[in-house]
């Protein structure tokens, strides 16, 4: 419908990371962490598309490789007509300018011994965006942006809350004039308030410069608040991908339906009807044959244990991949 | 003796704080509470408010120095635990109050079987032989639901996965059918599949075993879903307690309305997230008077001449705030003949 | 763990071959010539010329390398040249005697240390943990042919309630143990200490004692186990700084050991038995990491998995 008219920004086509793992033996074959196995996804500009998943469904490791943090397995990955797993190392650098990463600890990320001024005129410097006498012009305005005062250009990373320092982070990404951030668990460990406030931050931003946002998430309730599609992982595998008021209104797959039906809610009066799981995530090492789910699917059948289901179409931009539908 | 009718356990004027170099942190800053049997209370808060610092005061867990006990008791079953000796105190933990904590992949033994970890506990506070503690442990991993528990009994924590031992956790934790069961985030470091399965577990348990649970968590969804009655905690203080369905349905004190805005629905769409501005303030300078004022949109200058009390309500519940004290009509009559 | 243990032997080998490398070019470097010294002086021309012919010194570096490489295999590792007996001969007679004092000194090692280290680690900033520690500075600090000396005077010259040197009986053995192993145990001892304190804090002790366990029952049962593990290494480390040790404490002590073999043959110029000695003891410690690993791999069977 109308996304099919927007244009698209990134294109990723059967992506696939292994990990090799080191085995006791010298003789036995490598095992491989199949961590993204064979996902092809399209984002459109100036939307949000979230994906979420459990621990080891692959859903960080996707970012990481769209980036080239990790060299993919192999896959394609298209951004504004090129490959940009095929591209070299200095026009990988440039496109860098364009696609930016806000990461989960924004302590972790930030060098504890640059100022904030420091850390923002690093960021613009290496893309040259800004010519050096704008810079603290510049500066002043990022600050502005996220929220922050203009008396935190002396101050180091150690001096800011968690909140703070991820305005910080999101500052970092913006010096830069990205067209598309990737967000890994952006505010997964920060307390609801402030949770609350990055997430309104970053979609004031995405108004404002017309970003597009690829977020990675294990949380539904923020996925539902953020995304404009969402994109359900399970085991290195897209279970579905969906518009979200699809997704969240009718889902087919039985993970992405038990998963929703795991959220604790915040209202003591509902009563669901509630599909819980049983058993373990299976290691990622060795997946289970045919549908990874039907281990621990509650209308798993014989066919699922053998046969792989295809990623289908099964309403307008909803695609699940079940044997069941 | 021992009424079964009163609270097993009873929380009054507790206060720990911690002396550090920086000065002194009013973590827990005088908290009153009460458990029955059978019963859930909810402790929740953001970062920082002191609820795992209550949580490890009852069994006088907190590490010292740092921390220390500094006002309040805790009656358990009548009997003060901040005045007990040491010895009383190793009866009572692990045997009629036991723990669980947020990290299951930390807070087992590395290197000691986790069947053992479990049959110590039994072996110590029912003082039965090896082989029975053995066979107990064995029986408590089949009543936690791990899979071919005789196996998993010998092997090491690493080679179970986190929802497993957390399992793990709570089958040591409930091993010696305790009255009162702590749970300190027991389900923050899992996936929600696995959650949902855990505090599935504890519910069942506690059906089957009738300790009185609390559950400290920042999750709002946590609470909603297990707990009979909540406690909001921000900087040190108790601000809200509340049954369960009316702290939800009819929030009082402005940080939990704030809190309960801020937080995405899973059920509905919002354009945009209510926040609470500012942050919350340290607990070496902790403000004379409430501790909240300086995010709260009714602020007025009783709220920072004197800290307000937890004071019950008509309708039960009690609530730190002056809005709901006679005090406040009487300055917004100044107010209005002003 | 099997398949882990033969690949560890397996990778001994080429660490052996390179430490006969090292240690055949290490004596090529050694100034003087064995065979000058050998024929002693005012020699002629022509007798020098003989015993290096007899000896091979003459061929090229590469071909005495390969031929003394072939030997070793053979257990041949020359003979000595000042008495003309075979190396490994003497060797044989005094590893017993090198092994039996390093034992003694890597128990004393280990006991001592990690006894102090617990004391320090039970009650931290207490006198007992204060005075515990600064004794293991001072072991530390003291260089071990001071601190044997010292011994040697008060225990043998001053109280005379042990002999002065010599290798007869067990009584000969208490004063060079301790200078030996006093060092290590210092190391030990602040290692013990150090990684008690690290693990006490971990949440599993906070769960041991959640549990109602008394404290002897945590600090043994749930913490020494896990602080022993980087212990173990340092203990394997130190065994190296050991193996040097003998050669002075040999030396003092008049030990006929294998440190002071080498010390002696050093002196003499005898090439073959420093070779063969310095091998032996590179050997011996090949070995002794050998077992710390597979040790510490049975105490830490996480790292399997990793």
């Amino acid at each position: 419908m109308q996304a099919q008219t927007r244009k698209v920004i990134l294109q990723v086509d059967h992506l696939k990371q292994y990990f090799p793992v080191k085995t006791n033996s010298l003789f036995k074959p490598k095992n491989y962490v199949k961590a993204v196995d064979d996902v092809s996804f399209k984002l459109y500009e100036g939307e949000t598309l979230s994906i979420v998943g459990e621990s080891g469904c692959g859903k960080s490791t996707t970012g990481r490789a769209i980036l080239r943090l990790d060299e993919p397995t192999s896959g394609k990955v298209h951004y504004s007509g090129k490959n940009i797993l095929e591209l070299n190392k200095r026009d990988m650098r440039k496109l860098r300018g364009d696609l930016q990463v806000i990461f989960q600890d924004p302590f972790a990320s930030l060098n504890p011994r640059q100022t904030v001024k420091q850390i923002l005129n690093e960021a613009m410097a290496i893309q040259e965006v800004v010519p050096k006498k704008e810079r603290l012009e510049r500066l002043l305005e990022l600050l502005s942006y996220v929220g922050l005062p203009p008396e935190s250009l002396s101050r180091y990373p150690h001096e800011f809350s968690g909140g703070q320092r991820q305005r910080i982070g999101i500052a970092r990404a913006l010096a830069v004039d990205p067209r598309l951030i990737i967000c890994d668990e952006a505010v997964s460990a920060l307390d609801v308030s402030i949770q609350a406030q990055i997430l309104n931050l970053l979609k004031k931003l995405q108004r404002q410069f017309g970003l597009t946002f690829l977020f990675i998430s294990h949380d539904l309730s923020v996925v539902r608040h953020i995304s404009d599609r969402v994109m359900v992982m399970y085991l290195g595998k897209v279970v579905e991908i969906a518009e979200k008021k699809s997704l969240f209104d009718q889902s087919f797959h039985p993970y992405t339906q038990a998963l929703l039906s795991s959220i604790p809610v915040p209202n003591p009066k509902l009563n669901r009807d509630r599909v819980i799981l049983k058993g373990d995530i299976p290691s990622p090492i060795d997946p289970p044959k045919g549908c990874r789910f039907h281990t621990r699917c509650p209308f798993v059948m014989d066919r699922c244990k053998t046969e792989e289901p295809e990623l289908r179409e099964v309403k307008a931009n909803h695609f699940v991949s079940c044997h069941l539908v | 003796m021992y009424d079964s009718d009163k609270p097993v356990l009873e929380v009054k004027g507790l206060k720990t704080h911690l002396t550090t170099k920086n000065g002194v942190s009013k973590a827990v800053d005088g908290i009153d509470f009460s458990l029955h049997k059978g019963e859930t209370l909810g402790i929740v808060g953001e970062s920082g408010c002191g609820k795992s610092m209550t949580s490890l005061s009852i069994l006088r867990l907190i590490p010292s120095p740092p921390g220390k006990i500094v006002d309040g008791s805790i009656l358990f079953k009548g009997k003060n635990i901040v005045e007990m000796s040491e010895d009383q105190l190793r009866k009572i933990r692990g045997n009629e109050i036991s723990m669980i904590f947020q990290e299951p992949m930390t807070s087992l033994n590395p290197v000691i079987p986790v069947g053992e970890q479990i049959a110590e506990a039994l072996r110590l506070h029912q003082k039965l032989g090896k082989k029975d503690a053995w066979q107990n442990s064995i029986e408590m991993l089949k009543l936690v639901g791990i899979p071919s528990p005789e196996k998993r009994a010998k092997q090491e924590p690493f080679q179970l996965s986190g929802g497993m031992r957390q399992r793990v956790m709570i089958a040591m934790a409930l091993a010696c059918r305790p009255e009162v069961l702590i749970a300190d985030e027991p389900t923050t470091a899992l996936d929600v599949t696995i959650q949902a399965q855990i505090l599935e577990l504890i519910k069942k348990l506690q059906a089957k075993i009738g300790m009185g649970v609390i559950m400290i968590t920042h999750d709002l969804g946590v609470v909603a879903e297990t707990c009979d009655k909540v406690a909001v905690m921000y900087a040190g203080n108790i601000v809200e307690h509340a049954p369960t369905e009316q702290l939800f349905s009819d929030p009082k004190h402005p940080y939990t309305k704030g809190l309960l805005n801020s937080l995405p629905r899973i059920y509905e769409d919002q354009d945009e997230l209510a926040t609470i501005e500012g942050n919350v303030p340290s607990p070496y300078h902790l403000p004379e008077g409430c501790r909240f004022a300086s995010r709260c949109a009714h602020r007025e200058a009783i709220c920072d001449r004197k800290l307000p009390e937890l004071i019950e309500q008509s309708d039960g519940v009690k609530v730190r705030c002056w809005m709901y004290t006679d005090q406040w009509a009487l300055h917004e009559e100044k107010e209005e003949v002003l | 763990m099997m398949m882990f243990i033969l690949r560890r032997i397996f990778q001994t080998i080429p660490v052996m071959i390179g430490v006969t490398f090292v240690v055949f070019f290490i004596m090529q470097l050694v100034p003087g010539d064995p065979a000058v010294l050998l024929a002693g002086e005012g020699a002629s021309k022509e007798t020098i010329e003989g015993i290096r012919e007899q000896l091979g010194l003459n061929q090229p570096l590469y071909v005495q390398y390969t031929d003394y490489l072939m030997n070793i295999f053979r257990g041949d590792l020359g003979v000595s040249l000042k008495n003309s007996q075979p190396v490994l001969d003497e060797i044989l007679v005094r590893l017993p005697i090198t092994i039996e004092l390093a034992f003694f000194s890597i128990l004393i090692t280990i006991v001592l240390g990690m006894a102090a280290g617990i004391i320090s680690a039970i009650k931290p900033y207490s006198l007992t943990d204060v005075s515990v520690m600064l004794i293991a500075l001072l072991g530390i600090s003291l260089p071990s042919f001071w601190f044997g000396l010292m011994l040697m005077y008060l225990f043998s010259v001053k109280l005379q309630i042990l002999p002065v040197a010599g290798w007869d009986s067990i009584l000969h053995i208490i004063l060079p143990a301790v200078t030996l192993g006093a060092g290590g145990a210092a190391i030990v001892a602040r290692m013990t200490r150090s990684s008690m304190l690290e693990v006490i804090r971990q949440d599993y002790i906070r769960t041991a004692r959640s549990k109602g366990l008394r404290e002897t029952v945590i600090i043994y049962k749930h913490a020494l186990r896990n602080a022993l593990i980087p212990v173990i290494t340092v203990v394997g480390l130190q065994f190296g700084a050991l193996l040097g040790g003998t050669v002075l404490v040999e030396s003092i002590f008049a030990i006929n050991g294998l440190g002071r073999m080498i010390v002696d043959a050093i002196r003499m110029r005898d090439l073959p038995i420093v070779q063969g000695g310095v091998l032996c003891a590179s050997l011996i410690f090949v070995i002794v990491n050998l077992f710390v690993d597979i040790f510490y791999r049975f105490f830490n069977k996480r790292i399997e998995l990793n």
